[in-house]
């Protein structure tokens, strides 16, 4: 990676920090919805700079579209926009949670650099994805083949999961899509009238 | 070159994080964040060219996209605290 890389990745992080604590900081439930949804794009651009395109596109799509729009529609049927006043820092929370952030980048340590080809993950299925995929699959693309052979019962189990976690917000959501109109039944058979008041 | 416009990027990324903070109305933090948007995926195009990937200027016209639809579905929200058509009276529960 050339300087400039680490420079660009470091600033977005130190970003990511400050928009963090300008998030805790705040007394504005409306300044924390939108400085949230700052905070995912800012994820966003760092998973693009690691070239994980996908997983960007999720962040900036659901962290930074939907999960804003869900917020405020939150704000919007709780009527709750200003928190209550800051309490003084206590010191136990806050020294647990430095060190076990402490611990964690020491986990970190003697894992393999950023794209290692000797790291073990790139040295166990990977090559041969890489060498037989086309022959054993049939698929030019190799990201395609994984998911859709090699890993198709995986990727049959999440669409399962997808599917059911869509249906249960359709449940939910499209109770209140019932409009009440004088003189018309609703499904049920009986007068919608009735059922409102 | 791209370095440069990198790093003007940045700086105005700050700038648009100042106001979100700062901004003392509703609209500062919509436009800052709206501004927030643009910045970011015009410093995924630009990194798509400093790492030599230019296939990066496709993914920075769709989060160009979901910036737009996601400001407008802010605003339609702020205005009607609603997503669909707009309507009178206070439906709670409805989404």
């Amino acid at each position: 990676m050339n300087p400039v890389d680490i420079f660009i990745d470091i600033f977005l992080l130190l970003l990511m920090a400050a928009v963090a604590i300008a998030i805790v900081r705040s007394h504005l439930m409306f300044a924390v919805v939108m400085l949230s949804g700052i905070f995912s794009l800012l994820a966003a651009v760092l998973y693009v700079h690691l070239t994980a395109v996908d997983v960007a596109f999720t962040e900036a799509a659901v962290g930074a579209g939907v999960s804003t729009l869900l917020f405020l529609a939150t704000l919007a049927l709780t009527h709750v926009n200003v928190e209550e006043k800051h309490k003084p820092v206590r010191m136990v929370p806050l020294v647990i949670v430095v060190a076990t952030g402490a611990m964690l980048i020491w986990g970190t340590l003697d894992m393999p650099h950023y794209g290692d080809p000797e790291a073990p993950a790139n040295k166990h299925v990977a090559p041969r994805y890489i060498q037989d995929s086309p022959k054993e699959t049939g698929l030019p693309n190799m990201v395609t083949s994984v998911l859709a052979s090699y890993r198709g019962y995986d990727t049959l189990g999440e669409v399962v999961v997808i599917f059911t976690a869509g249906a249960g917000v359709l449940v939910i959501l499209g109770r209140g899509r019932r409009r009440w109109r004088p003189g018309v039944k609703d499904e049920d058979g009986d007068n919608a009238e009735e059922e409102r008041a | 070159m791209f370095t440069a416009a990198a790093v003007a990027i940045l700086v105005t990324m700050v700038m648009a994080i100042i106001r979100a903070v700062k901004g003392p109305t509703f609209y500062d933090r919509v436009v800052a964040v709206n501004m927030f948007g643009t910045k970011s995926l015009l410093l995924i195009a630009v990194l798509g060219f400093l790492i030599e990937r230019p296939e990066f200027l496709d993914i920075a016209l769709v989060y160009a996209l979901i910036n737009f639809v996601g400001v407008i579905a802010v605003m339609k929200f702020f205005r009607y605290s609603h997503l669909g058509l707009p309507h009178a009276g206070d439906d709670l529960g409805d989404l």
